[in-house]
């Protein structure tokens, strides 16, 4: 006679012994984990390591037009205010277009339509295009198009040229699927019992939008445009040919002036610096300027989602 | 959500209310505009590709000339020239040539037989380097002092655009990526999703996915500045920076893509799956190899596919580290040069609306496409991969 707790017994690993396949799967696999992290480690000590000597309140609201290659002159704020006035520029665009669509894709799309499909198909591909695609559209389509456009007949180009206007409106086409991303994440963990109680109360289907399930999903709505700003403060590819200076005495007053970029800047300081060594300490700071920049932005993303989900399980 | 859905035909979305618009013009205006507003992302795409390719359409039916040596026809000749013979032996627009009178063309013909004597005497000048063949084919050039016949070089006397050099830059640097990136994010999302405790996986992922917020222009300083030195005392090759050094440093960026997308789909498989293998006697690791690992390999691969458009289509990264010499060699620790550090270092040196330019939209709209084709192939996947896991097929 086999009592089922002796089969039990019989089929638990954990009687066998000690499973070495077991460690080192779970060994290979964790190492593996640390790894990444480690790398993530790495690069911010290093940075934090050598740019912490150099980063100043001086360095921080310092101004370009003293010599930017000189190590104690240097400053990047020209560099944060471009780079600020650039996401600022985008955020305002993104946002309402991505807040509606993701609006449209979850209360209103019918989910297995051929035009839903696609939208989202759209939506997916859009954040697989290269960032550089992104630039040679900036150019192709907003400079060159659209800009000349504007500009026919004048004497002197004003909008066909590259422009912060032009620079923001490529990372706007860029950041629109994690603006959409996130925004439906948040709409979807809302409870639907929260939107029949509206409408069971006579409010119309757009009163529901407006008044419970947007101020409902502030908090994703949140995240996804930090992402955005996040992502789109970082990046230089983009921006290339669309907007960035490699040097300006002013800062950017029309939206048809160029600026000077913080990411920007630290390609021209790690590749087109006149000596690479004196310059180096200036270069460790303007990235440790740009990584708390951008870090935090994905820090406070990453905490806001993680209370978003815990909501949704909550929920559901 | 389990609700049945409503799929009569008058009825839209979530709960049917929907009265058409004679009931509520406001409602239903709303809805139009949120509707036309959701399509940016469609037109978005469209746009892209059109304006992209747009510039490089010249190149693609082959109507540029890039030779620097155009033999000048002689005056009788040239009067004998129709309007638009005229307008193409001069190169122009039908718009600036209609802005033109009798001797600004004079002038111009001109122009273009001192540019003929002046032109480079080699026999490689009279070639068009924007044409197909020389895009992409071979050609033992006569100024070539290391005999490469597959040659990127667009400036200097004559322009060389042949892409092969840049194809395998790119080639190389992602397949570095790739094998370094692959393996550790795979491991590490297996770890994440089914082996680590749930309190220990709550910090894990979001710290994970934090390397995804490093900026790529920060990887590539990191690649350049620290990496390089560091692998090159390692391993004692001789240029510093190569493809190797760039792939390291782009499987950074590629890790928390395929990280992501894979713990996501080994998350998605139910936790039925491996509660069953586990209740039969499988250890925690057999359960997560054999069971939930084969289930989810869809979305694994997928994870792997847009790992790979990722790293293709990485700029800064490469621009910083790799070296940037377009050199034909498949050693990894040569200096190489990719497709998209190219577009990224030459084209504002480029005459707008020349032939350099042109080409390098071209590359950018060849690198739209295959990115295009590698996410709607992710895409598909990850649908059969839900399709399968719901048990609708």
């Amino acid at each position: 006679m086999t009592s089922p707790a002796t089969i039990s017994s019989k089929l638990d690993f954990r009687t066998r012994g000690f499973d070495f396949a077991s460690f080192a799967f779970t060994g290979v696999t964790g190492l593996a984990t640390l790894f990444i992290l480690l790398l993530l480690g790495i690069i911010l000590a290093n940075v934090v390591w050598h740019g912490w000597e150099t980063f100043s309140w001086r360095f921080l609201t310092g101004g370009a037009d003293q010599d930017m290659f000189d190590v104690r002159k240097a400053g990047v704020l020209p560099m944060v205010i471009g780079t600020a006035l650039r996401v600022l520029l985008m955020t305002l665009v993104v946002l309402p277009v991505g807040v509606i669509t993701a609006v449209y894709l979850t209360e209103y799309a019918n989910s297995t339509a051929l035009t839903t499909r696609i939208i989202r198909g759209a939506v997916n591909n859009l954040a697989g295009v290269p960032s550089i695609v992104f630039g040679l559209f900036g150019l192709g389509f907003f400079i060159s198009f659209i800009g000349r456009g504007l500009d026919a007949g004048a004497a002197e180009p004003l909008w066909g040229k590259p422009a912060i206007l032009w620079a923001s409106l490529t990372l706007a086409v860029m950041t629109l699927p994690l603006v959409i991303v996130a925004t439906e994440e948040s709409l979807r963990a809302i409870t639907p019992g929260l939107r029949e109680a509206s409408l069971a109360l006579g409010a119309t289907k757009l009163e529901t939008i407006l008044k419970i399930v947007l101020p409902e999903a502030l908090p994703g709505i949140l995240t996804g445009g930090i992402l955005a700003v996040g992502r789109a403060g970082g990046e230089v590819a983009p921006i290339l040919f669309t907007g960035a200076a490699y040097y300006m005495r002013d800062l950017p007053k029309a939206p048809t002036d160029q600026f000077m970029d913080l990411g920007y800047h630290v390609f021209i300081l790690s590749t087109q610096s006149p000596d690479i060594e004196k310059t180096r300490p200036i270069l460790f700071a303007t990235v440790l300027a740009l990584l708390l920049l951008t870090m935090s932005l994905n820090l406070v993303a990453i905490l806001v989602r993680a209370r978003v989900r815990r909501k949704m399980r909550a929920g559901h | 959500m389990s609700e049945p859905r409503d799929t009569t035909k008058r009825t839209v979305g979530w709960m049917g209310i929907h009265r058409g618009h004679r009931a509520r013009p406001a409602e239903w205006l709303a809805e139009q505009g949120i509707f036309f507003v959701s399509l940016t992302a469609i037109l978005m795409v469209f746009l892209i590709f059109v304006f992209v390719a747009r510039e490089a359409l010249p190149i693609v039916l082959g109507r540029m000339d890039s030779a620097a040596h155009r033999p000048a026809l002689p005056d009788e000749q040239v009067a004998l020239l129709t309007p638009d013979g005229l307008r193409d032996y001069l190169g122009l627009t039908a718009k600036e040539f209609a802005g033109l009178d009798k001797e600004a063309i004079q002038s111009l013909i001109e122009v273009r037989k001192e540019e003929a004597k002046e032109a480079p005497k080699s026999p490689d000048a009279k070639i068009n380097g924007a044409a197909w063949r020389y895009l992409l084919g071979p050609h033992p050039w006569s100024d070539s002092a290391t005999g490469d016949r597959y040659v990127w070089q667009p400036v200097g006397a004559i322009h060389k655009y042949n892409l092969v050099p840049l194809f395998i830059g790119t080639l190389k640097t992602t397949a570095v990526a790739l094998l370094f990136a692959v393996p550790v994010a795979l491991a590490a999302a297996i770890y994440v999703s089914q082996l680590a405790r749930p309190t220990l996986r709550e910090w894990l992922k979001p710290a994970v996915e934090l390397l995804a917020g490093v900026p790529s222009v920060v990887l590539g300083f990191f690649g350049l500045m620290v990496m390089a030195s560091f692998l090159q005392r390692g391993f004692g090759y001789e240029s510093r920076l190569n493809a190797f050094v760039a792939g390291i440093a782009l499987g950074l960026a590629v890790i928390p893509v395929v990280f992501s997308i894979a713990e996501d789909a080994l998350t998605s498989v139910p936790r039925a799956y491996s509660q069953a293998a586990l209740a039969r006697g499988a250890s925690k690791w057999q359960a997560a190899w054999q069971i939930v690992l084969p289930a989810a390999a869809p979305g694994v691969f997928a994870a792997v596919v847009l790992g790979f458009g990722r790293a293709i289509g990485e700029t800064m990264v490469v621009l910083m580290a790799s070296g940037n010499a377009s050199i034909v060699s498949w050693s990894l620790f040569d200096s190489t040069r990719s497709i998209t550090a190219t577009i990224a270092a030459e084209l504002a040196e480029a005459v707008f609306g020349g032939h350099h330019y042109r080409i390098l939209f071209l590359i950018g709209a060849l690198l739209f496409v295959a990115t295009f084709l590698t996410n709607l192939a992710g895409d598909l996947i990850m649908h059969r991969l839900k399709d399968r896991l719901e048990g609708k097929r």
